[in-house]
């Protein structure tokens, strides 16, 4: 006979069931009104009129395509680089400001966050536009004597597009830089570096992972930017969203599915590269979105 | 690594330390003191412990040296030339911080190699300072590591060999083995000490830990609400404590007031409830008013009969409570007229161990009896 103490009591495990009803139903409504549609849409791209990837074969000789496909680039490169350059500086202030001093800031930053893109960028089209404020002052103070032509330009686009996306940018970094042990700095300063070579060889590579996840959120943001270029944008800033939607427009669902795919597989190939950047995954969980 | 074998360095830098004088700083945050008016000089080749509770503006002190804050008022003059307006950058001065503060983007190498590219010290010669330094903080072969891949004593190590490789004249630590724990703590300060000894430089060194600022320092200045409450000597401080704030924060101490009645040459005479204490001081307090007498707990001992001499103090008590502590026993007596005394005796196993609710004598030389 086996003694009492050698045979093994199992140990039940009690599975609870709480967390995945909890889920449950924003998976279902996930599923639903997002999964669904996309996978439709996805196979729409290659099952109509027949399975055929010939939607795909004709897109990369499509010069229509491929010169918005470049705008599209073009612009949320402009707008990346426009949006560090403004925003690094004003992380960087937010960093060493005071607690209470840097709240204050960080509203002040956040509350674009708070207004609609489309109140937004109407706001643009009143500053920019041949009447608008900016030309008004222009001509009032003798600057100019026609008004300038600044609305319906790729400027105006990036300016827009900039000003909606700078918090994206900001936030991340000023994050990095707040973390960042305040000693190293000084250690630096204290070892002989000069305020300009303790940022370029101590603060900047230190906040590197705050500057791509910032890089990160406003390129794949811009790149499927609609409103705003729409308003404020002329006819050579015509982005890869606008034509889905004029395509859609069309009834030509099968161009529009094709388009729509390939924005959304150059928006998850940029992600997937940038994730791989260290420290990138953990700045990108600090940002409010 | 962190073993406390100290092998002999062959003493590779001749050059002396820097002098340093502080006169009157002041630095005020907001309109709160944290440093009220420190005057103070230190001499080439010093190694002087600022020391005190957290708050007492020790760290403050050494930030305005160091140039990461600048004083309210005073001024500090190294080797006779004042630097507060020197921007940090130009002190050529080696510090060491609290958390090391390396930095974590760059190798071990670079780190030690950063303030040399600083100053524009060509390649080759980079290499051969930074494993000169690296042999010196024991540490060989580490030139590939990060930091985040060495221990707490190990990035220590590198933080100090940062700080001295461009050798400065002055070499300021702020609570640099705060961080660790007690051992290895204990093997670094004789590390230090025998760098101290080796580089020949000043060090400035900030700790709350009383044991460490007397087993290292030349001098130590006890600071305490902004100011300076004592400087002097490791002995100076623990035998002569010039108030009862440094005599309860530098070691243990038992406190007894007394009405004074008189003075024996520069021997303070004191009565308590019909007992007469004599106690060493600087100071003569008048007759009449109430003085307190102090004496370290190791220094008081059980009066036997067979013990006995006449420049003793002695009182009655009753012990309250006995704790055995590996090395001595401490023991809480109660005084007759109300004061407690502790006493420590090296434990033993032949000395007779006193019970509690047991009457003993106890006594002390008058030497070791400070007035405060």
């Amino acid at each position: 006979m086996i003694p009492a103490a050698a045979v093994a009591v199992p140990v039940r495990r009690t599975v609870t069931l709480a967390p995945v009803l909890l889920v449950a139903p924003l998976v279902a409504f996930m599923l639903i009104f997002y999964a669904l549609p996309l996978a439709a849409m996805l196979s729409r791209s290659v099952s109509d009129p027949t399975w055929t990837l010939e939607n795909y074969r004709r897109l990369a000789g499509d010069t229509v395509f491929l010169r918005v496909f470049w705008t599209t680039l073009r612009t949320a490169l402009a707008v990346t680089i426009g949006a560090l350059l403004l925003g690094y500086p004003v992380a960087l202030a937010m960093s060493r400001l005071r607690r209470t001093a840097a709240g204050v800031v960080l509203i002040i930053v956040l509350l674009p966050f708070w207004t609609s893109v489309l109140v937004r960028s109407y706001a643009w089209m009143v500053l920019l536009g041949r009447k608008g404020l900016i030309n008004e002052v222009l001509i009032a103070t003798g600057l100019t004597d026609t008004p300038l032509k600044l609305l319906n330009t790729s400027l105006a686009v990036h300016v827009a597009m900039i000003h909606i996306l700078l918090p994206y940018m900001i936030l991340p970094i000023a994050s990095v830089l707040r973390q960042m042990d305040e000693a190293l700095p000084r250690a630096a300063a204290g070892l002989g570096a000069p305020p300009w070579n303790v940022f370029a060889r101590v603060t900047l590579p230190l906040s590197m992972p705050g500057v791509a996840a910032g890089v990160l959120l406003v390129f794949v943001l811009s790149l499927g930017f609609y409103i705003t270029p729409a308003l404020v944008g002329g006819p050579r800033d015509f982005m890869l969203s606008m034509l889905i939607a004029q395509q859609v427009d069309l009834l030509n669902w099968p161009y529009a599915a094709c388009l729509s795919a390939t924005l959304l597989a150059a928006t998850l190939l940029i992600i997937a590269v940038f994730q791989y950047l260290p420290g990138v995954r953990d700045v990108l969980k600090t940002v409010p979105r | 690594m962190d073993a406390v074998a100290v092998p002999v360095v062959a003493k590779t830098v001749e050059f002396q330390g820097a002098s340093v004088v502080l006169t009157g700083i002041e630095k005020r945050f907001d309109t709160v003191g944290a440093v009220r008016g420190v005057s103070l000089t230190i001499g080439a080749g010093e190694f002087l412990t600022l020391l005190g509770p957290s708050g007492s503006g020790k760290t403050t002190t050494l930030m305005m040296i160091a140039g990461f804050e600048t004083p309210t008022q005073g001024d500090i003059a190294i080797d006779g030339s004042s630097i507060v307006t020197l921007p940090p950058h130009k002190r050529n001065i080696g510090m060491v911080f609290q958390n090391y503060a390396l930095f974590p983007h760059l190798t071990v190498a670079e780190n030690i190699a950063f303030p040399l590219r600083q100053r524009g010290v060509d390649r080759v010669t980079r290499t051969r300072m930074v494993s000169e330094s690296l042999r010196m903080v024991r540490l060989p072969g580490y030139e590939a590591r990060y930091p985040r891949q060495l221990s707490g004593g190990q990035q220590q190590r590198v933080a100090l060999a940062r700080a001295i490789v461009f050798r400065p004249r002055l070499l300021l630590m702020d609570e640099p083995l705060g961080a660790l724990d007690k051992q290895l703590r204990e093997s670094l300060q004789l590390e230090m000490r025998r760098m101290h000894a080796d580089l020949g430089i000043t060090f400035i060194y900030v700790t709350h830990d009383q044991e460490e600022a007397l087993t290292m320092s030349d001098r130590i200045a006890v600071m305490n609400e902004g100011r300076i409450a004592q400087l002097g000597t490791p002995e100076d401080l623990y035998d002569r404590p010039c108030d009862r704030f440094v005599a309860s924060f530098i070691g243990e101490s038992n406190f007894l007031s007394c009405i004074v009645v008189g003075t024996e040459g520069n021997m303070v005479v004191g009565d308590r409830g019909g007992t007469i204490l004599r106690a060493l001081t600087g100071s003569l307090p008048s007759a009449g008013t109430e003085a307190t007498f102090t004496m370290r707990p190791e220094r008081v001992r059980f009066a036997d009969a067979q013990f006995s001499t006449t420049r003793t103090n002695r009182v009655w008590a009753t012990v309250t409570e006995t704790i055995f502590a590996g090395e001595r026993r401490r023991y809480l007596c109660r005084c007759d007229g109300g004061a407690s005394i502790v006493v420590k005796e090296p434990s033993s196993t032949t000395t007779r161990r006193r019970m509690e609710g047991e009457r003993v004598e106890l006594i002390w030389s008058i030497s070791d009896t400070v007035v405060v």
